[in-house]
């Protein structure tokens, strides 16, 4: 039974009984992020636990990127008390890959508790991966305390108000919007009127053959309003998104992948790679999972609205880790 | 009469709350109604209870039971309170000292609210 020996509690070097390596096995959903390739305009989304199953060539695009997610450095409870190592799971995966994408988006939650040594730590382990570049948008967990000044400080260098702003990478325009500020009590997330009037003019003289990609933390669709996941004034961004062929939407704070297709607009939110969390009415909070805003559809002009739970990405055990 | 009497009582027994809790603790000889406090937990998301009435002068202490922090922050004009970002079983207490309806939320998942009542 030699193979069994390895999930036998091996090395315990901090002499508290959690045997890291095993640990990090069990975690089906640890280390997770996405990958994500740019093909003849439209984007597709992998999860990195998925990626050994993709044939090589399917990888190949025009631009390649990484989304991570919801790192909550600093958090230690039993869920993952290895945040640290979960995420260098993750950086070790997008290292792994045949395709190396060109930069990292990171959706925010980087930090726990906004603490100056858990955004070190992140930015400590993402200079161990290979893509040089990344691009970051707070989460609500980043502005603790001090109203995003320090994340400011640290990542929002040449950004716009509370740290929203865009790029181009070969022709396609990306948008990091914050909807984590100045939330209201009842209320979801929020952009604000500043951010909205930003964000017209930033696209207002763009081709519409141009790809978009839109990043923020809380996700742009009512994925679950009851628990606070959905933004009060999406709508109106997307609004603005309506004339472009190809637009993306990438989220994280729900710490599990959805993916829904609206018309042009393709909605994905990633997996943390720190702990996870349950689908949308699945855990003590009440009520049946609702479908989503009415509001949604009405600016996007379609009246089919469908869930498209990821297959895999919670489900895979990656041997990597191992 | 007995009413009356009662009443007056009452009356002082208040007013001298109201003043030790504007003194502080300096020599006031306060008996258990005064120094009234209550408890809220924070708990899976939400505030037990929502809705608290306490009398003037009551101390009340928000408790984070959950693995996830939460702040508990006032939404009235004035804003009365404000705590820091409570981490697992960290506390946060404030005394109320005037009368008033005081709504407030967890500004970091602003879906949980709760109220306190003071009369």
């Amino acid at each position: 039974m030699p193979e069994k020996k390895q999930d036998q509690l091996l090395h315990d070097h901090n002499h508290d009984g959690i045997d890291r390596r095993g640990f990090l096995k069990c975690m089906a959903w640890a280390g997770t992020g996405a990958f994500c390739v740019m093909k003849g305009g439209v984007l597709n989304s992998y999860s990195l636990s998925r990626v050994s199953e993709i044939n090589t060539p399917d990888m190949m695009g025009e631009l390649s990127f990484v989304q991570i997610s919801d790192s909550h450095m600093g958090f230690n409870k039993p869920a993952n008390p290895d945040v640290a190592g979960t995420l260098k799971a993750a950086v070790d995966k997008i290292n792994g890959l045949a395709a190396a994408p060109e930069f990292m988006l990171h959706t925010g939650d980087i930090s726990h508790l906004s603490k100056p040594e858990e955004f070190d730590t992140v930015e400590q382990i993402l200079k161990g991966a290979k893509p040089k570049d990344v691009f970051y948008v707070p989460g609500e967990h980043d502005v603790l305390n001090d109203d995003g000044k320090q994340f400011l400080e640290r990542y929002g260098k040449g950004s716009k108000g509370a740290g929203w702003y865009s790029f181009e990478k070969k022709g396609v325009h990306f948008i990091g919007l914050v909807n984590v500020m100045n939330l209201k009590a009842g209320g979801l997330g929020t952009l604000g009127h500043d951010q909205l009037e930003w964000l017209e003019d930033d696209v207002k003289h763009l081709k519409k053959s141009t790809p978009i990609v839109v990043f923020a933390h809380i996700p742009l669709w009512s994925v679950y309003p009851e628990w606070g996941w959905g933004t009060e004034d999406s709508a109106q961004a997307l609004g603005y998104l309506k004339k472009f062929g190809s637009v993306t939407v990438l989220n994280g704070h729900i710490h599990q992948t959805m993916q829904k297709v609206e018309g042009n607009v393709t909605f994905h939110t990633a997996a943390s790679t720190a702990f996870p969390q349950p689908q949308p009415g699945k855990a003590d909070s009440p009520g049946p999972m609702k479908v989503p805003a009415e509001q949604l559809r009405s600016v996007l002009g379609v009246t089919d609205v469908n869930y498209v739970q990821g297959q895999h990405a919670l489900a895979v055990v990656d041997s990597t880790l191992a | 009469m007995r009413t009356g009497v009662s009443v007056a009582i009452l009356a002082a027994v208040l007013a001298i709350g109201f003043v030790a809790t504007v003194e502080g603790r300096r020599g006031f000889g306060l008996n258990a109604q005064e120094k009234a406090s209550m408890e809220v937990k924070i708990d899976n998301f939400s505030f037990t209870p929502a809705t608290l009435t306490v009398t003037t002068g009551t101390t009340m202490t928000w408790t984070n039971r959950d693995d996830i922090p939460h702040t508990v922050v006032s939404t009235d004009d004035t804003k009365t309170f404000k705590s820091k970002v409570l981490d697992t079983d960290e506390k946060f207490s404030f005394t109320f000292s005037k009368p008033g309806t005081f709504p407030y939320f967890c500004s970091i998942h602003p879906k949980m609210t709760g109220k306190v009542i003071v009369q």
